[in-house]
């Protein structure tokens, strides 16, 4: 038991007299190896976290795409592209490409000039602005799940209250989430009404970085009504947040699932599919792995290509800071 | 405002503001109001009356019906552990990542921030199958271990702490090496110190996030006993299979309680911590 | 052109008074500074003065007309601020245009794009815009018209400033420390420009700024502030000659006059740190004083003697052309500083023993609550003849 732990020993002598020509390498060089082991040292366990569970499964989406496996299936073949093939001539993901879409288009818009509305009047008085903006801000960290379930209460056919007031108000009323006109503006305005706190804190934090010193000039300069100061200063240096409040809300939009699991189902008919939510059916109900993962890689590309888009915008505005 | 902008006119365009503000907020927060006036309010009241104040106060008979017909407190524990141990995770994992990237100048160090940038503008969700698959290859699908392992680390949280180390000075790094600590010692005893809103923010952002996110654990977990708040409530909701939205609207508040508290006592770390997390560009 | 008038204005920020009822008076076509350390209440006064903030008591005219209440827009005045304020998004020439579209153009005629059709606006869009080219190019700037603030040099914003507060030709212009943001040799540049503009367009300045130089070489009249008081108006080598109480005196020079206490020990005479000076007799036996002399009011002296300050020295500052001595005088708890002509006092070494004649025209008397005492000839000098000589 002992001979091998001597051998041990006199290996890691020997580890340490080979290091000695380390020894005349130039100070410098030294240092840099060091602090090379130091980095990596620190960094590694998160880098192999980071490799394992975002990159290697991006580049495993993609390549999973490229066949046609399916969960429980022990052999898969190649199939190039077809399952892109398939994706675009298939109705369904079409619709749901089209509601995402029309849902991005109702949710961004809404999203950001109500935010924006909102974050101006706070921003416009010096008094009650916390609690305008913790109320405001309240449904964005809601749980999404347990609020749908409160909308639907709302929205009940027969019993919510959205149908009584609109029935006692005389407006015409609707099971506004089991027909097929009403499902996607409905959804979209539970998204409006979930992301334009964020908005709205974004644009607050956008207006805090206006020098008063501008408004100063602005009203010895003569601009000094409220909708000359919007127009001279206000809104145009607000243009780099708004540009990055419509991404961010639009990435939102794009990834937005729980609602429309807990509400719709992707239905009446598939009046309300999404992309995820397509992308969740196809993989983990249907088991179809590769037409999943072509889902998913589309959304992937979507959402890579806005942040590009934020990234060159950002980057072209560079002079406003 | 300008000083010089006529008192009246003033006055006007505060009530104005108010007026406003007061409802948009309550619209906001009117499905909130709902969610524990329901709560409180018997079956055959739930729906033939649209005021808030129930008429007869059925409130322990839902929330007790809440929490013995579904385990309620089990979800809420589940989503205790679950966010405590990802979050605990994510900063012992990325405190030391972002402080290499942040202060030390080491070959490789540009390729691991792309790295980090690459995971940072991936959705999660669209991971989601090869994960899975990971679970199902490790048989670890339908374990607290299935909900935790995939948010390990956060290329967003080392992003942040790296923007927020950089603004330390080099010289108290200097400083912490000639008094003998190490490179790890530096991170936790100087640097972490030094950081709290960033790691307070951070902390917001992902216990928000998780405690809220219904994707993965409906992926992840099939066991009851296992179900983080957002996918309980899910079930809860199927087996009720009707619309005895008393006990459910129960079981939704006691959900949501925890963070509306969190929110309300650190109101000012939330919209900072949103802000840090919007600045990921 | 116009006459500015400042009557009792008082302001407080909650609890503390910013402004205590500041009393001033512009004259047409003057060039006056505020001069104070930071936190004294000039910028606050300026932005009174602009209509950009509101006084709590007091009474502002402008060419004899009370502007109390009117929009700053209406004051006919123009101001340029500490950071310049440049609209980062407009173009310079679109910085330059603004105040003058907000006065000439409708609400409507400055709707974009649609604005341009109705009648009129062509033709002042087109005057406009040769009088920015005028005044851009009457300032240098002209090749930097189409550029955006960000992309230009300090000093170049700094013009751009000063040509949006000209192109309007307002009676007052305001200016907050326009120089404090540029390096110390474009700041010295800047200056003489600045006193060549109030020079040729000849309106009323009002200037605000901490940098003693600046006041100095720009002013007519320096009014100088400390803690929200107007202590002195003066033109500037009054203020540095003969201020008015102690607060200005310690103020205004740098190093900063020496302050000895002292008592009148007889009729006529007083004791400072062992050596006697002789004093107007007005001034009753026993009476305590302050004593005030500018480091330059020293001079080198061969031995003691009556009048002669002696000391050891503790340092020697070299600044090139004078040098700084610090000396410790017996009984004196601060050193007395000497500014001294390098030439002349090349050996002083730290340690020596020094002995300081004091220029009597230019010793300040001061009661120990800081009044001055005001009396030509007070004191006799007693410096040796031929050091006389060298000091003059």
């Amino acid at each position: 038991m002992s001979e091998p732990l001597v051998f041990t020993k006199a290996r890691t002598g020997s580890s340490v007299i080979r290091r000695a020509p380390l020894l005349a390498v130039s100070p410098a060089r030294r240092q840099a190896l060091a602090m090379t082991l130091a980095g990596l040292g620190l960094a590694g366990p998160a880098i192999v976290f980071l490799l394992g569970l975002f990159l290697l499964p991006a580049v495993a989406v993609i390549f999973v795409a490229l066949t046609d496996w399916q969960f429980g299936a022990v052999s898969f073949s190649f199939v190039g592209l077809d399952n892109y093939r398939e994706l675009f001539a298939d109705a369904t993901f079409r619709v749901s490409l089209v509601n995402t879409a029309v849902y991005v288009l109702i949710v961004v818009p809404g999203t950001t000039l109500t935010g924006l509305a909102i974050a101006l009047l706070i921003e416009s008085g010096n008094s009650c602005r916390s609690f305008y903006r913790a109320i405001h801000f309240l449904p964005f960290m809601a749980t999404i799940t347990t609020m749908a379930i409160v909308w639907e209460a709302l929205l009940h056919p027969t019993m919510g209250l959205v149908n009584q007031l609109f029935a006692a108000a005389g407006l015409p009323t609707a099971n506004w989430l089991r027909n097929e006109n009403t499902v996607l503006p409905v959804l979209g305005l539970i998204g409006i009404w979930q992301n334009l706190g964020y908005a709205m804190v974004l644009f607050l934090a956008g207006l805090k970085r206006i020098p008063q010193d501008l408004y100063d000039a602005a009203d010895v300069d003569g601009a000094d009504l409220w909708i000359d100061r919007l127009r001279t200063i206000t809104l145009p240096l607000l243009g780099p947040v708004s540009v990055f409040v419509v991404i961010v809300v639009s990435l939102k939009a794009l990834e937005s699932f729980d609602a429309v699991k807990v509400l719709t189902q992707g239905g009446p008919g598939h009046a309300s599919e999404v992309l995820l939510y397509t992308l969740y059916r196809e993989s983990f109900e249907y088991l179809r792995a590769g037409y999943g993962a072509a889902i998913a890689v589309v959304l992937l590309g979507l959402v890579v290509s806005l942040t590009l888009i934020n990234t060159l915008i950002m980057d072209r505005k560079v002079h406003y800071q | 405002m300008s000083a010089t902008t006529s008192g009246s006119m003033s006055t006007l365009a505060g009530i104005f503001r108010h007026a406003v503000l007061l409802l948009t907020g309550a619209l906001l927060l009117f499905p909130f109001l709902w969610m524990v006036s329901l709560s409180l309010k018997a079956p055959g009241e739930i729906f033939h009356t649209s005021f808030f104040w129930p008429a007869q106060f059925y409130g322990i008979e839902n929330y007790g019906k809440a929490l013995t017909e579904a385990p309620l407190l089990r979800y809420l524990f589940n989503g205790f552990v679950v966010c405590a141990l990802i979050l605990a995770l994510q900063v012992v994992l990325c405190a030391p990542c972002a402080y290499a990237l942040a202060k030390l100048r080491f070959l490789g160090r540009d390729l691991i921030f792309a790295v980090v940038l690459a995971g940072l503008i991936m959705p999660h969700q669209v991971l989601s199958l090869p994960l899975f698959i990971i679970g199902y290859k490790f048989d670890i699908l339908n374990t607290y271990t299935a909900l935790i392992l995939p948010y390990a680390v956060s290329p967003f949280g080392i992003f942040l702490f790296r923007q927020f180390f950089k603004t330390i000075p080099d010289d108290v790094v200097h400083a912490a090496r000639l008094d003998g600590l190490s490179e790890l010692a530096i991170v936790w005893k100087v640097m972490m110190p030094m950081s709290l809103p960033a790691i307070i923010a951070f902390s917001i952002f992902s216990v928000v996030g998780h405690w809220n996110d219904l994707f993965w654990p409906l992926i992840a977990v099939r066991d009851q006993s296992l179900m983080p708040p957002p996918l309980g409530i899910l079930a809860f909701k199927n087996e009720e299979a009707g619309s005895d939205y008393g006990p459910l609207m129960a079981a939704s508040t006691l959900v949501m309680l925890p963070l509306i508290i969190a929110f309300l006592v650190g109101q000012r770390w939330f919209v900072e911590g949103l802000i840090q997390g919007a600045v990921k560009q | 052109m116009a006459s500015v008038s400042i009557q009792c204005i008082s302001k407080d920020y909650g609890q503390t008074p910013v402004l205590r009822s500041v009393s001033l008076s512009i004259a047409d076509g003057e060039f006056l500074t505020l001069l104070g350390p930071s936190g004294c209440g000039k910028s606050t006064l300026l932005r009174i003065l602009a209509g950009l903030e509101v006084q709590d008591v007091g009474s502002i005219s402008i060419g004899g007309r009370v502007v109390d209440g009117v929009r700053p827009k209406r004051r006919d005045i123009a101001m340029v601020f500490q950071s310049y304020a440049l609209y980062p998004h407009m173009s310079v020439a679109a910085n330059m245009a603004l105040p003058l579209r907000m006065y000439r153009l409708s609400a409507f005629q400055r709707l974009p794009f649609l604005g341009r059709l109705l009648r009129g606006a062509a033709q002042i869009t087109a005057d406009i815009d040769m009088e920015v080219s005028r005044t851009a190019n009457s300032l240098g700037i002209g090749h930097l018209l189409s550029r955006k603030p960000g992309q230009l040099s300090g000093g170049q914003r700094q013009r751009v400033a000063v040509g949006r507060a000209m192109v309007r030709h307002p009676a007052v212009f305001l200016l907050d420390e326009p120089l404090s943001n540029l390096d110390a040799k474009l700041r010295v540049q800047m200056r003489a420009e600045i006193k060549e503009l109030h020079r040729r367009l000849g309106g009323t300045f009002v200037y605000v700024t901490h940098d003693q130089a600046e006041a100095m070489t720009l002013s007519d009249r320096v009014a100088v502030m400390l803690d929200g008081e107007l202590l002195q108006v003066a033109p500037p080598q009054g203020i540095y000659s003969d201020p008015a109480n102690r607060r200005v005196a310690e103020f205004i020079g740098s190093p900063k006059i020496n302050m000895i206490d002292v008592v009148v020990r007889e009729r006529g005479l007083i004791d400072v740190a062992g050596a006697t000076l002789a004093i107007d007799s007005d001034i009753p036996t026993g009476t305590p004083l302050s004593l005030g002399i500018r480091p330059e009011a020293l001079c080198l002296a061969d031995h003691p003697g009556q009048g002669i300050l002696t000391g050891s020295v503790r340092m020697v500052e070299h600044m090139g052309s004078d040098l700084f001595v610090h000396l410790d005088l017996a009984g004196a708890d601060q050193p007395l500083i000497a500014r001294l002509l390098a030439e002349r006092a090349s050996r002083i070494a730290p340690g020596q023993r020094l002995h300081l004649g004091v220029r009597a025209d230019r010793v300040l008397l001061f009661t120990r609550d800081g009044q001055r005492l005001r009396r030509e000839a007070d004191l006799v000098c007693r410096c040796v003849t031929p050091l006389r000589e060298v000091a003059g």
